[in-house]
């Protein structure tokens, strides 16, 4: 039988949930599975509620499924908002001491939830307490494991003959991932090793720890010994990764010579300029050490201001923002875009408008990304489907910036961002690194930057290159690149730069532009993180011996309209998957092909859409059951 | 090859209006670039928006006229990524006490070796007259319905709080002394700030040529021929001599005081200057030992086309 179950850890932000979920998935991985985990939390530092939610199976998974197997949760709020999530036959590891809390007691819950909760519980008579909500649990034919985490605490104190170790709450999340590994019947040595592994810098803090799991983990493997469920181990994939959602795209920027990102901090795109930062210093084969200087910057303006002028240098040069930084930045990408100056924006979009769901997912930003910046000018709009494409995909963004000559917004998400997964390790060797018409040598003295050419991109020179000299200016302006307001100059520039939106689609290879996972009636069209819940869904209604199409689109801007329209040619029902409210994608899709979508699956919650989901829509579809747009609502 | 003045000059039709006080401005950056012989292709001139904004299209080094507001930016970002290059940055006073103010108090801190050069005539020029961020409280110029309801910005002052190095006032009319600002700017290894005094003769009719030569006085400010006067001819002292905290605090606070002078004693010359603490390429070699050896601008990437950094032991630190 094969392997495919969720774990779910909930409790307080700052109370180590993401450090359980580490040491979880890593145990997991290290056995041999493939992990899929995804973080959820609030704008807030410490105290509101966060959980992860890691999948876990012996064969490749892209998403999340609805269904917990086992939840653990060391806080009350966690039980609260997730006791219905617990499958049937799945367990519910709980402490003990937290049966009389009320949802009155818990200051995090707030009313609009609170009163939904209320109704249901009032539905079944049950009191507003985690031993009413424990009841529906156990209804739902739930198994209850309930432990005294104080009092694993209590004896592990005695035993370690030390009274100190009473207090230390900090352990409760490795009590609850350990108790955990106990009810799957996972060996321990993983467990200690993880643990080492994540706490390597502290061994004081890695050696309590492990004491703490050891009590733990015999504990429930002495007590919990009726639980369906198991893991293993399974045969290790070679030359596997646990990497979190921001490696992809930092790697890439690393491995394809990015030396310069200058950035402002923003939830979710700052995770990967502290990354960078902390990996400064390069190893450079057959050279000295080179270096990426990471720049915190006032704010985005002025992040990139920074970052133009150091592509000037001919420097490949970058910054890493979320939505409401990028709007920011919108007025010197037209700069950019007039000066033909090769830069990369990664955007990790998040739910918005205005602050909207801070640390949320969201893919709202397509429409405002190629329309970004005032006038027109020519740009490349780039998405990437998962963690292990986006390092492909950064190296490739930086090759079309420098090729073409104009800015490539690169499209990620927090999805992407706060998801842990196991995936195939990153081949630099598959990288590729092209310049473009970057000068190393100039002779003559009459350098034009913006000289017409035969396909419409000038020689590039740099600052500081000899014979070189050139004017930039977000005026309109001459080959030189002098102010000029010359009504047939203008349109001869506007020709050039504009000429390139049909070379970029000539010249990109059609297998970087879309990728087709096989065309069907029912055809899905979709573009960014939602391809892994899409390929996940679609696997399950194979299972059914459904067969649905699906186009997962990575260049969005020029939008590769003739490539679409024969591949598509033989899809009769079109299926939209966004996350968003107006479909974004569809409207490009439209408006370059002059084709209606049939049906829409969409989701604006801030969650990031589970395969379940996809799958219940799909299938209502198939089955003529659906409503035009599926509005999906699934997570806490 | 010693390069000419006129090496540094650019045939492009310079548009400004007869009598403005950039031209001066100009040239004292392009007399400044030839007495230090500074290659044409290792100095870049980057502009704000503006009438200022044009000054990048008049000098022949690399010349980068960027957004409103935003010179400050773009030019620390090549900076930073081309140590090698000289920069010299340059915009109005609406450019970078209005519009810019935050990244002027940001370049300040961050103190990267350029030199900065505030063309201030107290008006938005190229839209016409607008007050801008210098114009005093009450005063109201050519086009304005009424008296400016603002207070304004002290640069100096301003530049003395958010870290500059080495901070000068010039005055447009008077080009050999301007020039030996620029010059001193450019060879002060941190953030250089020259606010420029330059009357625009066509929508700042309070601070004229006239009024800043005097001519409006009485008799005994008149024999001055001015009312400026230079900080050098005085007993006053602009430099950090020792890295004290109280030597550190008398030089700002006086350079703070003589900066609040205005009306009919306006001091020009250099009133802040600090060598002694660490400049921010210095400060970026305590993270990366050898960035100014081998800056991002000079870094080999690749070879064949295929890349060279090796990103293996990270790999592998993730590798399960």
């Amino acid at each position: 039988m094969s392997t495919d179950i969720t774990w779910l850890i909930g409790g307080p932000q700052g109370s180590g949930v993401e450090t359980g979920a580490n040491i979880f998935s890593r145990v997991c991985a290290e056995m041999g599975y493939q992990v899929f985990g995804k973080r959820e939390f609030y704008s807030n530092i410490k105290g509101e509620h966060s959980y992860f939610a890691v999948r876990v199976a012996d064969k490749k998974i892209h998403s999340n499924l609805n269904e917990v197997t086992v939840m653990v949760s060391f806080d009350a709020e966690t039980i609260f908002r997730h006791y219905d999530e617990v499958m049937s036959g799945g367990a519910l590891i709980y402490d003990s001491d937290l049966e009389k809390t009320g949802t009155d007691d818990v200051h995090s819950l707030d009313q609009i939830f609170k009163s939904r909760l209320h109704k249901k519980l009032e539905a079944k008579n049950k009191p507003f307490t985690i031993s009413g909500v424990l009841e529906m649990a156990k209804e739902n034919g739930v198994n209850l494991y309930p432990v005294s985490f104080r009092d694993i605490l209590s004896k592990l104190a005695e035993e370690a003959g030390d009274p100190k170790l009473k207090a230390l709450i900090r352990m409760f999340n490795v009590i609850g991932v350990s108790l955990s590994l106990g009810l799957l019947k996972m060996p321990s040595d993983f467990l200690f090793k993880s643990i080492e592994n994540i706490f390597s810098k502290k061994p004081k803090i890695a050696e309590i720890n492990k004491q703490a799991a050891n009590h733990s983990y015999n504990f429930a493997t002495a007590k919990f010994n009726d639980f369906n469920y198991s893991l293993p181990g399974t045969k290790k994939e070679p030359h596997t990764l646990l990497v979190q959602g921001h490696l992809g795209t930092a790697i890439g920027k690393l491995v394809c010579g990015c030396r310069f990102q200058p950035y402002y901090p923003i939830t979710p795109a700052s995770d990967e300029s502290v990354f960078l930062e902390q990996n400064q210093i390069l190893e450079v084969d057959g050279d000295r050490p080179g270096s990426i200087a990471v720049i915190q910057t006032e704010d985005e303006i002025s992040a990139i201001g920074m970052m133009i002028g150091g592509a000037l240098t001919g420097t490949r040069s970058a910054t890493c923002t979320s939505g409401p930084g990028f709007s920011l930045m919108t007025e010197a990408l037209g700069w950019a875009g007039i000066n033909e100056v090769p830069i990369v924006i990664t955007l990790y979009q998040r739910s918005g408008p205005s602050t909207g769901l801070p640390t949320r997912h969201g893919q709202d930003d397509l429409l405002f990304a190629i329309n970004s910046s005032h006038g027109e000018f020519p740009k490349i709009v780039y998405a990437s489907g998962d963690i292990e494409e986006s390092f492909y995909d950064t190296c490739s963004c930086f090759n079309y910036s420098d090729v073409f000559q104009v800015p490539v917004i690169h499209m990620m998400d927090k999805f992407m961002s706060s998801s842990v997964v196991t995936c195939k390790r990153f081949d630099p060797t598959k990288v590729t690194i092209d310049r473009g018409k970057l000068l190393e040598k100039i002779d003559g003295n009459d350098y034009k930057r913006f000289a017409f050419t035969d396909d419409g991109i000038s020689p590039r020179s740099k600052l500081g290159l000899e014979n070189g000299v050139f004017w930039n200016t977000g005026d309109e302006s001459d080959e030189y690149g002098h102010i000029s307001e010359d009504p047939l100059e203008r349109i001869k520039m506007m020709d050039k730069r504009m000429s390139r939106l049909e070379l970029i689609i000539k010249k990109i290879p059609q297998e970087e532009q879309l990728v087709s996972f096989g065309i069907h009636d029912y055809t899905i069209i979709s573009w960014g993180s939602t391809k892994g819940p899409i390929i996940d869904a679609l696997e399950m209604l194979k299972k059914e011996n459904i067969d649905i199409g699906f186009v997962q689109f990575k260049l969005l801007h020029p939008f590769p309209t003739d490539y679409t329209k024969s591949l598509l040619k033989d899809a009769k029902t079109i299926i939209d998957i966004e996350a968003n409210y107006t479909a974004q994608l569809s409207q490009i899709f439209k408006q370059n092909l002059g084709r209606d979508v049939d049906y829409f699956i969409l989701k604006y919650t801030g969650r990031a859409m589970t395969s379940t989901e996809i799958y219940d829509s799909l299938k209502k579809i198939i089955e003529n059951k659906a409503n035009k747009r599926e509005i999906l609502t699934h997570g806490a | 090859m010693a390069l000419k003045l006129s090496d540094y000059k650019t045939d492009v039709h310079n548009d400004w209006c007869p009598g403005c006080g950039d031209f001066g401005i100009v040239n004292a950056i392009q007399m400044a670039l030839a007495e230090l012989n500074i290659p044409r292709d290792k100095a870049a001139i980057f502009s704000g928006i503006g009438c200022s904004g044009k000054t990048s299209h008049f000098i022949n080094v690399y010349g980068v006229h960027t957004l409103h507001g935003r010179v400050l930016p773009f030019a620390q970002g090549a900076k930073i990524a081309n140590p090698e290059m000289t920069i010299v940055a340059a915009g109005g006073d609406g450019d970078g006490l209005g519009i810019g103010a935050g990244h002027f108090v940001a370049a300040g801190r961050r103190d990267v070796d350029m030199t900065y050069i505030i063309f201030d005539n107290g008006v938005y020029g190229l839209t016409k007259g607008q007050a801008s961020p210098t114009l005093r409280l009450g005063e109201q110029t050519k086009s304005l319905a009424s008296p400016n309801t603002n207070y304004n910005v002290n640069p100096i002052g301003l530049a003395v709080t958010s870290g500059f190095t080495f901070i000068a006032r010039g005055y447009s009319y008077d080009i050999k002394h301007l020039k030996d600002l620029i010059k001193a700017a450019i060879r002060h290894k941190g953030l250089a700030f020259l606010d420029v005094l330059q009357p625009c003769p066509t929508y700042n009719d309070i601070n004229t040529r006239d009024w800043y030569a005097g001519v409006d006085m009485a008799e005994e400010a008149q024999k001055r021929h001015s009312r400026i006067y230079k900080l050098e001819d005085t007993e006053f002292e602009p430099t950090v001599h020792f890295n004290e905290e109280s030597e550190l605090n008398e030089k700002l606070s006086q350079a703070l005081i003589k900066s609040l002078e205005w009306g009919d004693k306006i001091p020009i010359g250099i009133f802040y200057k600090n060598e002694l603490i660490s400049r921010y390429g210095e400060r970026l070699t305590d993270r990366i030992p050898n960035f100014l050896e081998n800056p991002p601008a000079k870094q080999r990437i690749s070879s064949n086309g295929k890349p060279i950094t090796n990103v293996s032991k990270l790999l592998d630190s993730f590798e399960v």
